[in-house]
């Protein structure tokens, strides 16, 4: 088991190493900063001033490693716009994604794996054929589109929930949350269903096709033959024998849902990471560009490792065999 | 006379698919005494299996048992409700099945799925159940059995997770036990030894069996009867030895005399000419009469079962015997 630790640490150190320079590169490549940094009407010498103290005059290759250093002393830079260092940046920012992510991506699962294996066990029962069909939906509509129509509906014409923004805070651990309020539940509310709703109808369908292939094994035939119930069937058999690929997606999405929120975090005004980016990227704020991605990378490391810690968990087979 | 421990009479279990109803077992009788076992040997598509899950209530859809009673221990199961019937399976009948590493779960213990059994039809202590199924484990032949519960199904063999499952089908005592092929995935060697602990544990604790096998050299070593299943229906039953020196049923008399160790060696082998029909398009009369030697007008009629003392045959022509036509 150490073993396997030690050689994914490896592999983690090795990707973001790749990470890091594609990345600075990418980014170097979008374009040039000082032109929207400095004022159009800037004097030559406020111009080359502005360059020399953002570091821009030296050789690219000198600027990565430069950076490359500061990165392993845990600063990642300030940004050219705000100011002030990323990762107060960022953290400031991730509590509200975080959130919004977290309460998105666990409802989604939990309520989608119940329905799915619900359509798996009774897949010709009316229910089942309305949740597949349901599904179906969240699958083909256009995200940014149901967030529109949630506003309308429910902001607007209704008037129940609000549209926009965080609401009431409460700070803990010096950061501001908003699930602790009743009036911060009401304006997580609606982007939380409208992210949740694709991952909800992928979750239905990988559920539902791991019961129905589970459900047929001789796995289940010997279990009834053994007397058990149903319900512990599902319980103690099924749902830890389709748990693998429903791992899986959980983390690939959480992590990506963490990074790239964009569309629901604009639609809904909602202050996280993903809004940040975004607004980065239109005015070519290159280091918070940078360690952003830098960072999504090292939370797509940890997530995998995460995760394949979590199959050794459940699967013993995995286990002998990374430990062999 | 006591109590049979199981009782089937005219059990037809028929599966309503789009292209027809398949007869997949049609009119099946029979009677096991406690210890008793019985093979039940057919050609894969004879209903054998079908007719072990329908003993136990777990036919799927579109399968349903259409007719016919089953008597476990003098209580009629085909009339049970859902939960009383999942209340005598694993306790009163049991089963176990062909692929040993199908049958268990790889993500559970031995022990695990030793505790789910018993919990499922019995509250024991900790330690109680803990004893309970070492005993088993030891029983069908499993060495240190108390460390071997914290194992996982892919740490045993083959024949060690078969034990397993055998253990499991045995952890209530049933009165009957169903064995759907349960050594034709395992190594001859492994295969022999299995079927002479099955004999002793039936002996021991009074578990009727039923041996379901396509092979019928395996079968005749281990049952005291025979029932030779064709087209969904017991075409012969009766003792094994008897059965087997003298077999009335063409279809019968071919299965013995396609057997390697009744030919000489160098010998071609013997075969029944042509294939099972489909169960779904089956010939009026009797199912075997397009493949038989002996078939007359006589056999567009359907053939009743001839009984005679312990034996019984579904054939006008029986095989060593004069009588011609139905009388």
């Amino acid at each position: 088991m150490l073993g396997f630790i030690i050689q994914r640490f490896i592999q983690a150190v090795g990707v973001m190493a790749v990470m890091s320079v594609i990345v600075f590169f990418g980014v170097y490549a979008i374009g040039n900063p000082i032109d929207i940094v400095i004022p159009p009407d800037a004097t030559q010498e406020i111009r080359l001033e502005a360059i020399r103290r953002l570091g821009l005059d030296r050789p690219l290759y000198e600027q990565y490693f430069t950076f490359l250093a500061n990165l392993l002393q845990g600063d990642l830079g300030r940004s050219f716009v705000y100011n002030m260092p990323v990762l107060e940046l960022i953290g400031g920012r991730l509590p509200a994604t975080l959130e919004l992510v977290l309460i998105s991506v666990i409802s989604a699962t939990v309520l989608g794996v119940s329905l799915g294996i619900y359509a798996g066990y009774r897949p010709d029962s009316w229910v089942s054929k309305t949740i597949m069909a349901v599904s179906v939906l969240g699958f083909s509509v256009p995200s940014f589109w149901v967030g529109l129509i949630l506003i309308l509906f429910f902001a607007v014409h209704l008037g129940w929930l609000p549209a926009g923004g965080r609401g009431d805070t409460v700070m803990i651990w010096g950061v501001a949350w908003s699930f602790p309020t009743l009036n911060g539940l009401s304006h997580i509310a609606l982007p939380a269903v409208n992210l949740a709703l694709f991952k909800l109808a992928m979750m239905i369908r990988l559920a539902r096709a791991g019961t129905r292939e589970i459900m047929l094994t001789d796995t289940i035939k010997f279990a009834r033959a053994a007397g058990l119930s149903e319900a512990t069937i599902l319980r103690r058999h099924l749902l830890k024998l389709i748990s693998i690929p429903i791992i899986t997606v959980f983390g690939l999405e959480l992590g990506s849902t963490l990074a790239f929120a964009v569309v629901t975090e604009t639609i809904f005004s909602w202050p996280g990471v993903g809004k940040l980016i975004i607004d980065s990227i239109a005015v070519l704020d290159r280091p918070v560009m940078v360690a952003y991605l830098i960072l999504v990378a090292f939370l797509f490391v940890t997530i995998n490792f995460v995760i394949d810690l979590v199959f050794a968990l459940i699967d013993p087979r995995v286990r002998d065999g990374a430990s062999a | 006379m006591t109590v049979p421990a199981l009782s089937v009479q005219g059990l037809t279990t028929h599966f309503f698919t789009r292209a027809g109803v398949v007869k997949a077992v049609d009119g099946v009788s029979f009677d096991l005494a406690q210890g008793e076992i019985m093979g039940l040997v057919g050609e894969s598509g004879s209903g054998k299996t079908v007719t072990g899950f329908s003993l136990l209530g777990l036919v799927d859809p579109p399968g349903r048992i259409v007719e016919g009673s089953i008597k476990l221990n003098g209580t009629e199961l085909t009339t049970l409700s859902g939960s009383a019937l999942r209340a005598r399976r694993g306790r009163e009948i049991s089963m176990i099945f062909q692929d040993p590493i199908a049958t268990l779960n790889p993500l559970l213990t031995i022990g695990q799925q030793m505790q789910l059994a018993i919990a499922a039809h019995e509250r024991l202590g900790k330690r109680a159940a803990l004893a309970r199924c070492t005993e088993l484990l030891t029983q069908v032949g499993i060495p240190s059995a108390e460390a071997r519960l914290r194992a996982y199904p892919h740490e045993f063999s083959g024949g060690m997770r078969q034990r397993v499952a055998i253990a499991i089908a045995l952890l209530h005592r049933p009165a009957v036990l169903v064995a759907d092929e349960p050594t034709t995935a395992l190594d001859v060697s492994i295969q022999a030894q299995i079927l002479l602990q099955m004999r002793e544990l039936a002996a021991e604790t009074g578990t009727a069996m039923i041996w379901i096998s396509h092979d019928l050299a395996v079968v005749s070593s281990l049952a005291t009867k025979l029932a030779v299943m064709y087209a969904g229906k017991i075409v012969e039953q009766g003792p094994t030895a008897a059965l087997l020196r003298d077999p009335r049923h063409p279809y019968t008399a071919g299965l013995i005399a396609s057997l390697p160790a009744m030919t000489t060696p160098g010998t071609p082998l013997t075969q029944i000419r042509g294939t099972t029909p489909s169960l779904l398009s089956l010939p009026p009369g009797c199912p075997f009469a397009p493949r038989c030697d002996k078939q007359t007008e006589a056999c567009v009629q359907k053939p009743a079962m001839t009984l005679d003392g312990p034996r019984g045959w579904r054939c006008f022509h029986p095989v060593g015997q004069t009588a011609g036509a139905p009388t």
